[in-house]
């Protein structure tokens, strides 16, 4: 029985590469991805921006408020909490929350466009046409993803950092100025770099492993369906792994 | 190159032998047609030939070249000489029906936007579909839908026609006019045509060559007259085929 899994996992994770290798060849004319380039990347880009803004801006909030009240002796300086709600925004909220949110949204979406397309015989026609039905559909997806995922993650950690400011602010915390002075006092440029490191690794996976869920669909909008719950909980665990190597390796 | 030969396939899923030794010559600007009962083998036979399915044994030639050995980059080449009509239609759901008849063209052809748009024009027309470029699939009906498909596998002048069911779960005048289609496009553009049935009223108004399935084995070939002219000498298993239809006498 563990075996089976075992070698069922390795099965589907071979069938992941050869897939990703596919999908970077027999490419056809520029034109054509640029159009689905720029469908995905709105898609991905701007259709995400009322959930990131929300979610960030209750992350920052909610990190402010109970930093506040775990900092207790009066010998800690107030500006302390705007410096550990920056480095944790930077380094993991930002990137982690924002991605694992994503691989919700933008992962289910993948999967169940792609399988739908299976399971209606769509994807044979692009076959039959002669069209490399991988590179058309994955690649497009995954180059919005890996560039759009960094652009959401910087705009997730500026809204933090606003929710932050505004919780402080509203509960008395820790004022604005206070807040600023210990976001500089603990910066360094390459929090900023392992953040970008991190969106860019998370796009990749959410883009890829959902796609290839979606792309082996067998059956009807059943085995849709859970190709996309799939989709969310395989991209989801891969995010937390990757989440640790990367820190392991970079920090 | 528009004759279509299959030599010897053969297709496993599992332990299950679901095509046996299968040959046949598919004529040029024909319709051929594949016929037998539902869970024969017509359907996996077809996506064997299409390269949708790759048999374990057998050959597919298309013209002199056969097609199981060539590299997916020079399959893709013999594939753009094509059309195929699926049985769901197939149509891209996110595209209007102009956009669908107008994606082969955009992608294989150097084409101005001016001379696509003629041939959309045209592709449509021919199914009796003019005007409805600005339609989304899901505003269309079955029918109107499997036209739609015709069209799109007619915009690049394909040498090969592959229809899989076109008039299943159509009403009998809609149905009617699909196969007509069909026979029309073949002579006009002198495909050839492999049509998947098991309606024998297909067989009867189009079909030219025949080919009967049964079990995964081709039971029978040869052409329509033939099959009619001498029933009792026919296997049984296309007796009871034809026999149940009631387009032949018990």
């Amino acid at each position: 029985m563990l075996m089976n899994l075992i070698l069922k996992g390795f099965e589907s994770f071979g069938e992941y590469l050869l897939l990703l290798r596919r999908s970077f060849t027999g490419l056809l004319r520029f034109r054509l991805y640029w159009e689905l380039w720029t469908f995905e990347s709105i898609k991905i880009g701007r259709d995400s921006l009322f959930l990131v803004t929300i979610i960030s801006l209750f992350t920052g909030a909610v990190t402010t408020v109970q930093t506040a009240y775990q900092i207790v002796s009066p010998f800690i300086p107030k500006s302390t909490i705007g410096a550990i709600v920056s480095t944790s925004a930077i380094l993991e909220l930002a990137p982690t929350i924002t991605s694992l949110v994503l691989a919700g949204r933008v992962g289910s979406n993948i999967a169940s466009q792609i399988g739908s397309m299976r399971v209606s015989e769509q994807i044979d026609a692009l076959e039959v046409m002669g069209i490399n039905s991988a590179t058309y559909l994955i690649l497009p997806r995954l180059f919005g993803a890996i560039i759009f995922f960094p652009v959401l993650v910087i705009y997730s950690c500026f809204i933090i950092h606003v929710g932050g400011i505004l919780a402080g602010m509203i509960s008395g915390a820790v004022n604005p100025t206070q807040f600023v002075i210990g976001i500089r006092s603990f910066y360094e440029d390459f929090q900023i770099i392992f953040m970008l490191i991190k969106a860019f690794t998370f796009g990749f996976i959410i883009s890829t492993v959902s796609a290839y869920q979606g792309y082996y669909v067998r059956g009807g909008a059943l085995e849709v369906g859970n190709a996309s719950t799939r989709a969310v909980v395989i991209s989801s665990l891969m995010i937390l792994v990757a989440d640790y190597v990367l820190a392991q390796l970079l920090l | 190159m528009s004759q279509l030969r299959i030599e010897h396939i053969s297709k496993w899923f599992g332990r299950q032998h679901v095509l046996h030794d299968i040959s046949f010559t598919f004529q040029p600007g024909q319709v051929n047609m594949i016929i037998g009962p539902s869970g024969c083998g017509k359907t996996v036979l077809l996506k064997c030939i299409v390269g949708l399915i790759t048999p374990e044994e057998g050959k597919v030639y298309f013209g002199d070249i056969n097609f199981l050995d060539l590299s997916p980059e020079e399959k893709r080449n013999i594939l753009r000489n094509l059309g195929m009509l699926f049985q769901s239609s197939a149509l891209f759901d996110s595209m209007t029906v102009g956009e669908n008849v107008a994606f082969p063209l955009r992608v294989f052809t150097q084409q101005s936007e001016a001379e696509i748009q003629d041939r959309v024009a045209y592709c449509l027309e021919r199914v009796g579909l003019a005007g409805t470029q600005e339609k989304y699939p899901a505003q269309l009906s079955g029918g109107m839908k499997r036209r739609v498909g015709l069209a799109r596998a007619i915009a690049l002048n394909p040498q090969y026609l592959f229809c899989d069911e076109p008039n299943s779960g159509l009403d009998p005048l809609t149905a009617r006019r699909i196969d007509e289609l069909i026979q029309e496009l073949t002579e006009e553009f002198h495909t050839t045509t492999v049509v998947v049935t098991h309606d024998l009223k297909s067989v009867m108004d189009m079909g030219q060559r025949i080919l009967f399935l049964y079990e995964g084995r081709a039971e029978w070939q040869g052409s329509k007259e033939d099959m009619l002219r001498e029933i009792a000498a026919l296997p049984s298993n296309l007796q009871a085929f034809l026999k149940a239809s009631g387009l032949v006498r018990a």
